[in-house]
């Protein structure tokens, strides 16, 4: 089973979508993740995604699987873009369908948060400006120097997304 | 044998040797069998070990790992029970030879000494169904590295059609002759990849600092600031940490060690985690999917 791809061209959600189709489901959770024009007060024109594909499709698959099985749900799938996308793009994909939507909204949730923090992918934005940086790592970096020169390393704390 | 039909004392049967090479290895994520110690796999040491002691050596595998390179070096005999753990190697090793008296080893005993497979040859008792060292730990029979007589074979086959599937209770309910572990290391098996770098300390200190040939690939951040997206190199680095500050030494890195992550061979690790020859690794920087 396929529960989680990457794809390098456009999501077909219809297709996506009637994958989850099952008798016995009453309902269906769908999230959607975009390609927004702003970032932290910064105008973006378009990003890129990388990822550790072979890694990143094992956690994902294993993602899928947890949800399912915590939550009770009949089916569930994760599609997530690579390579270079425009504002408005769909980025992301998860998909859930189960019997009552509780569920179904519960697992689609914890599938896109554990998405976020657990696959290596990184993402690259390029900003109105003209420059661009890899979010999540920039700042990092940056808080880095200081804490270095200070000779303050052991008690920095990073307060990003980053997997567990 | 023939010598029972006389009623004079028993004669021992020919003792075989059989390696445990079947297991799925899950909690190291990595295959056991290869592990290296010194530059030699632990399968290599382990019939290494055994062999001048058999009429003949054998490695015990899964029908699935039949043309592993690794294993296809050795005598093979494949388990004809799923899902049954150390003992489908042996039932499967006592088909093929019945008469066989069968010298068992685990493959991740890096520890075990020639003093102890001595000591344990010295004290056969073929009278007995097996002979086996108790554990240092919980003094429980160690199934894993034990002479099981033929006379064994029967006793297994109805443990296991009664659903048994542990070769230490087994034989703590049978006649087993017990002994003291010369050396109460020699039998620490190594499951988890700190277990490994461990083993290698013990066994040589110096060992774990050997060159060895490991793959690295760059994503994002790294990539841009090493210039490259993967490169082979000759490390002395004993882990993935100090294979980051060698790296760091060499590339711009602008990111700290704890705001990475380690994979190494395709699975997240600690940063402690030994390097092997062969191995791939890839430093993770903080994600941002979705």
């Amino acid at each position: 089973m396929d529960a989680f791809r990457f794809s390098r061209t456009p999501l077909a959600t219809d297709a996506l979508r009637a994958r989850l189709a099952d008798p016995a489901c009453g309902g269906y959770a769908a999230f959607e993740g975009w390609v927004r024009d702003s970032n932290e007060g910064r105008r973006v024109r378009g990003l890129e995604y990388e990822a550790f594909e072979a890694l990143a499709m094992r956690e994902g698959e294993r993602i899928v699987a947890e949800a399912i099985a915590r939550f009770g749900v009949s089916r569930a799938a994760c599609a997530h873009r690579l390579g270079e996308l425009a504002i408005g793009e769909l980025a992301v994909w998860v998909g859930v369908s189960a019997p009552h939507r509780d569920e179904a909204f519960r697992a689609c949730r914890y599938i896109i948060d554990e998405v976020k923090h657990r696959l290596p992918i990184w993402k690259k934005e390029h900003y109105l400006s003209g420059d661009s940086g890899w979010v999540n790592c920039e700042r990092c970096a940056a808080a880095a120097a200081p804490a270095e020169a200070a000779g303050a390393q052991a008690g920095h704390h990073h307060a990003h997304d980053h997997a567990r | 044998m023939s010598a029972i039909a006389t009623g004079t004392v028993p004669a021992a049967a020919p003792l075989y040797g059989l390696v445990l090479a079947g297991g799925r290895s899950t909690r190291m994520h990595r295959d056991k069998a290869v592990l290296t110690y010194g530059g030699r796999t632990q399968l290599e040491r382990a019939m290494a070990l055994l062999t001048p002691h058999v009429v003949r050596a054998y490695v015990s595998v899964r029908k699935d790992q039949h043309d592993d390179p690794v294993r296809a070096r050795f005598p093979q005999i494949a388990d004809t029970h799923e899902n049954l753990g150390p003992i489908a190697g042996l039932l499967a090793a006592q088909a093929r030879h019945p008469q066989a008296a069968w010298l068992v080893l685990a493959c991740d005993l890096p520890l075990l000494d020639e003093a102890t497979l001595a000591q344990l040859l010295r004290a056969r008792t073929p009278s007995r169904v097996a002979t086996a060292y108790r554990s240092s730990y919980d003094g429980l029979p160690e199934p894993l590295c034990a002479i099981w007589e033929p006379r064994s074979r029967e006793l297994l086959a109805a443990y296991v059609a009664r659903g048994g599937q542990c070769p230490r209770k087994f034989l703590q309910g049978t006649a087993t002759e017990l002994l003291d572990e010369p050396n109460p290391r020699a039998l620490d098996n190594v499951n988890t990849p700190e277990e490994y770098g461990s083993a290698m300390v013990a066994l040589a200190p110096e060992a774990a600092t050997l060159p060895k040939r490991v793959t690295v690939q760059y994503y994002a951040l790294l990539r841009e600031q090493a210039g490259r997206r993967e490169e082979a190199l000759v490390t002395t680095a004993r882990t993935a940490a100090e294979l980051y500050a060698e790296l760091a030494r060499r590339y711009p890195f602008s990111l700290a060690p704890e705001v990475l992550r380690v994979a190494i061979n395709t699975e997240f690790h600690e940063w402690s985690t030994p390097l092997a020859e062969g191995d791939a690794v890839v430093f993770i920087p903080p994600v941002a999917g979705g």
